[in-house]
């Protein structure tokens, strides 16, 4: 007996290869720009970088402005003295500015990221030190193609010098708001800075010179967090950078001041210098994509080229999802910014009367009006803290040794160390007293000198008389110290306790 | 390292902190790279093979390749820090870093720091300290950080703990006698006297006398037969009670009564008598630290509020 064995065919395994899970990232060449917009980014550059630079030259009463003294835990922030127990103010700075980001990004995008954000600043200001040195897009292209030469050679060392100047003058001026700048400025001529201020000044300045000289777009597409997290901001009718499909496709080269409906196109020309001057590199046609950054390059360069072709701008422009979506178009019927347009197809509530569309409706929507809210009453309270502060800090510490001690012939005392905290420029008397325990009285000094914003501590030691320790019993009561600034009658209350031993 | 009595411990956690290392770099670079099907058009297929509910794939998104670079440096960090500092099991790591000596060299610095202004310091009498801004400025650091957790952070003490702020000193109130106490330390010895003094009502006598020569509350006619026990307390409190300091013994004729006061305190104390002891700090203070902290002490004797009498 024989068995036939079937011959099966076998499928032939599937052609493979081997692809990298890391990619080289390719350069870019972002095309310079300039139009009203580019204006707009500049003049930001120049505004946050004077601030930057300027704040800590200026002077107040004879010191530093703004100085943040970590050595000596003292910040002074104009006329104010701060200690680390106003922390709450840093808080209040922080969450102002938090929800002054959520607002600004819900109803215009990435306002943060296009015009202020120092990444986009300091690239902003080393890409126009590059195409000083090496000149626009196509120049520095060939230029990075071409051998080593003289030419080469002097136009990017040029351009590293001047980098590095910058970036090191930024890594100073960063540390000039940790020590006092004049003084570091003058230590500066003998390179006599502290080890963490060469430290500081060095790191400050690669961090500069290679976030702004090289990683770029990288930062905001990989690194920031912010640039992940803002899409929960976002919403249909936050502002952003949008290309008008409607109107755009189908792309395509035409003769200038040709209606490009007669030739069946739209009235994007496909002439691709929205692509060339993005400095995140994508395409902006292709929609919302998280690498942009808002910086509405793209848009100045199309207007330009829409004013060539005698086309109307804005076919790149600052748009919303619903807009684009609906159709809604600035030219059809020339409203500024393609707000207070008419859609052309009612897929709103209240499409086709003027004024619909992009309107205060879509702007004060639920989300922004909370923002306001919460932004409004936390500046409020930011305020209103800062009107209301006393200017010293009292704490006080009862003395951890013993609880109580009996004194001469039944007196009882306690003892307690009081941090009495100057945050004026001045010599200041304090003086103490006590209350909220019948027959409580200090059984020391009751007054204490406190130097310009410095910080004493001063031993206090509450006493009570046998009959009063009696009267009140056993136990722990409270009590509390009133102290008054001698020069301008403010008052803290701080809480304690006293305890009478059995 | 020091738990272990073996050494194979020791080579087991070098060993595998190594092997963990550098199955780190095997493991970046093997998952670096993916075998990816070529599809009919030619082109590899762009998504990872990772597929969920059914049609969710998950696209090959790569990230730059600097980013890859970054892992291997911290590998290569982990190496050079494993080098120079101990790590590797009980290896000491080429710098010899230890915490203590850490300690010990900031210390040094500090040390170092601050040489000058004790140097200026150690120059002056205690009347100079004490009029020096500066030195009692270091004086009350000093005290807070060494002596108020006892004394009390107003000097005033405590029970047991004597007030440094009055006239009543167990073992004299001159800077030089402070320094002393300070530097080596005190011990204060009640020897338990009931049985040289007599019968309970002896020492119930001897205590109402006691209370007596101070004017304090006491028993008159008790006070009047305790008398002469007294002779048992003499030797070292002196013919009239009124201390000696080369020995310690208080003053039995003021109203300071460091171990409690009345009847029952006393009587306590002549039963059972007390050690109580002032540690040196020679070891932990440096000669111009005590001399500036003798002189704050002092100057604070002479300052402030009296306790009450």
């Amino acid at each position: 007996m024989t068995r036939v064995i079937p011959i099966t065919p076998v499928a032939a395994p599937p052609e493979t290869s081997t692809v990298w899970l890391y990619e080289k990232s390719a350069k870019l060449y972002p095309r310079a720009v300039s139009g009203r917009f580019a204006f707009w980014r500049w003049a930001l550059v120049l505004a946050t970088q004077l601030v930057f630079y300027g704040l800590p030259w200026l002077q107040w009463n004879g010191r530093q402005a703004v100085l943040f003294d970590l050595a000596a835990r003292r910040f002074y922030v104009g006329p104010l003295v701060l200690y680390p127990q106003d922390f709450i103010y840093l808080t209040g700075v922080l969450l102002l500015s938090a929800f002054g980001l959520f607002l600004f990004t819900a109803v215009a995008g990435r306002l943060w990221c296009g015009y202020a954000c120092p990444q986009t600043v300091y690239t902003e200001i080393f890409m126009a030190i590059e195409r000083w040195f090496e000149g626009d897009r196509v120049r520095r292209q060939k230029l990075d193609g071409a051998p080593w030469s003289f030419d080469k050679l002097w136009r990017k060392g040029g351009k590293h010098v001047v980098w590095v100047a910058l970036a090191l003058w930024t890594g100073f001026t960063f540390v000039g708001y940790f020590t006092p700048i004049q003084q570091l400025w003058a230590e500066s001529f003998t390179l006599d800075f502290g080890p963490w201020e060469w430290f500081w000044v060095l790191f400050y300045g690669f961090a500069t010179w290679g976030n702004a000289g090289f990683m770029r777009e990288q930062v905001c597409k990989y690194m920031c967090p912010y640039a992940r997290f803002q899409s929960a901001m976002f919403d249909r009718d936050t502002l952003i950078i949008g290309y008008d499909v409607a109107r755009g496709e189908p792309r395509g080269s035409r003769a200038r001041n040709v209606d490009a409906r007669l030739v069946g196109k739209g009235d994007c020309i496909d002439c691709t210098l929205c692509v060339q001057v993005c400095p995140t590199g994508i395409d902006i046609r292709d929609g919302l994509q998280y690498e942009c950054i808002g910086c509405t390059a793209c848009i100045d360069a199309c207007d330009g080229v829409m004013d060539k072709m005698g086309s109307p701008r804005g076919l790149i422009r600052y748009a919303t999802q619903n807009s684009i979506s609906g159709g809604w178009s600035k030219a059809h019927d020339g409203a500024p910014l393609g707000l207070r347009t008419v859609p052309p197809s009612g897929t709103e509530p209240g499409f086709g009367r003027p004024g619909a569309g992009l309107t205060w409706r879509h702007v004060a929507r639920p989300r922004v009006l909370i923002y306001c809210a919460i932004l409004l009453l936390i500046a409020f309270g930011f305020a209103l803290s800062l009107v209301l502060r006393t200017p010293f800090k009292v704490d006080v510490v009862r003395d951890r040794g013993a609880l109580a001690r009996l004194v001469g012939e039944g007196f009882v005392e306690n003892s307690y160390r009081l941090q009495v905290m100057n945050a004026t420029e001045a010599v200041q008397r304090y003086r103490v007293s006590v209350e909220g325990l019948a027959g409580a009285a200090l059984a020391s000094g009751n007054e204490v000198e406190v130097g310009a914003a410095q910080a004493r501590w001063m031993p206090v030691a509450l006493r009570l008389a046998p009959e009063a320790a009696a009267a009140a019993g056993a136990g722990v009561h409270k009590v509390r110290f009133t102290i008054t600034m001698v020069s301008s009658g403010a008052t803290l209350v701080e809480k304690s306790t006293f305890v009478i031993p059995r | 390292m020091s738990d272990f009595v073996s050494s194979g411990w020791s080579i087991f956690v070098a060993a595998a902190t190594l092997l963990s290392l550098v199955a780190c770099l095997a493991l970046l670079f093997i998952a670096a790279r993916r075998k990816v099907v070529i599809r009919p058009d030619g082109k590899p297929d762009e998504t990872t093979g990772h597929t969920w509910d059914v049609d969710l794939t998950e696209l090959n998104n790569p990230l730059p390749r600097w980013w890859m670079w970054l892992f291997v440096i911290t590998v290569v960090f982990s190496f050079v820090y494993l080098w120079l500092y101990p790590g590797l099991g009980s290896a000491a790591g080429s710098l010899g870093w230890t915490s203590l000596n850490q300690h010990d060299g900031e210390r040094a610095k500090a040390a170092k720091t601050a040489a000058p202004l004790y140097a200026r310091l150690a120059a002056l009498s205690p009347e100079q300290l004490a009029a020096d801004a500066q030195a009692m400025g270091v004086g009350e650091r000093l005290f807070v950080n060494n002596c108020a957790t006892c004394h009390g952070s107003d000097a005033r003490g405590s029970k047991g703990f004597p007030n440094l702020t009055d006239d009543d000193w167990l073992w004299g109130g001159t800077p030089e006698a402070i320094a002393q106490s300070i530097a080596n330390g005190r011990q204060g010895v009640m020897p338990p006297l009931a049985a040289a003094v007599g019968t309970a009502a002896d020492v119930r006598n001897l205590a109402n006398h006691v209370l007596s020569l101070s004017g304090s509350a006491h028993d008159n006619i008790a006070a009047q037969l305790g008398r002469d026990k007294f002779a048992a307390c003499a030797a070292c409190h002196g013919p009239k009670g009124e201390g000696n300091i080369a020995l310690g013994a208080p003053n039995l004729r003021d109203k300071v009564w460091l171990h409690g006061w009345g009847e029952q305190a006393v009587v306590s104390m002549i039963t059972n008598g007390k050690k109580n002891e002032m540690p040196a700090h020679a070891g932990r203070l440096s000669a111009p630290q005590i001399q500036v902290l003798a002189a704050y002490v002092w100057q604070l004797s002479r300052s402030a509020t009296k306790a009450p009498q």
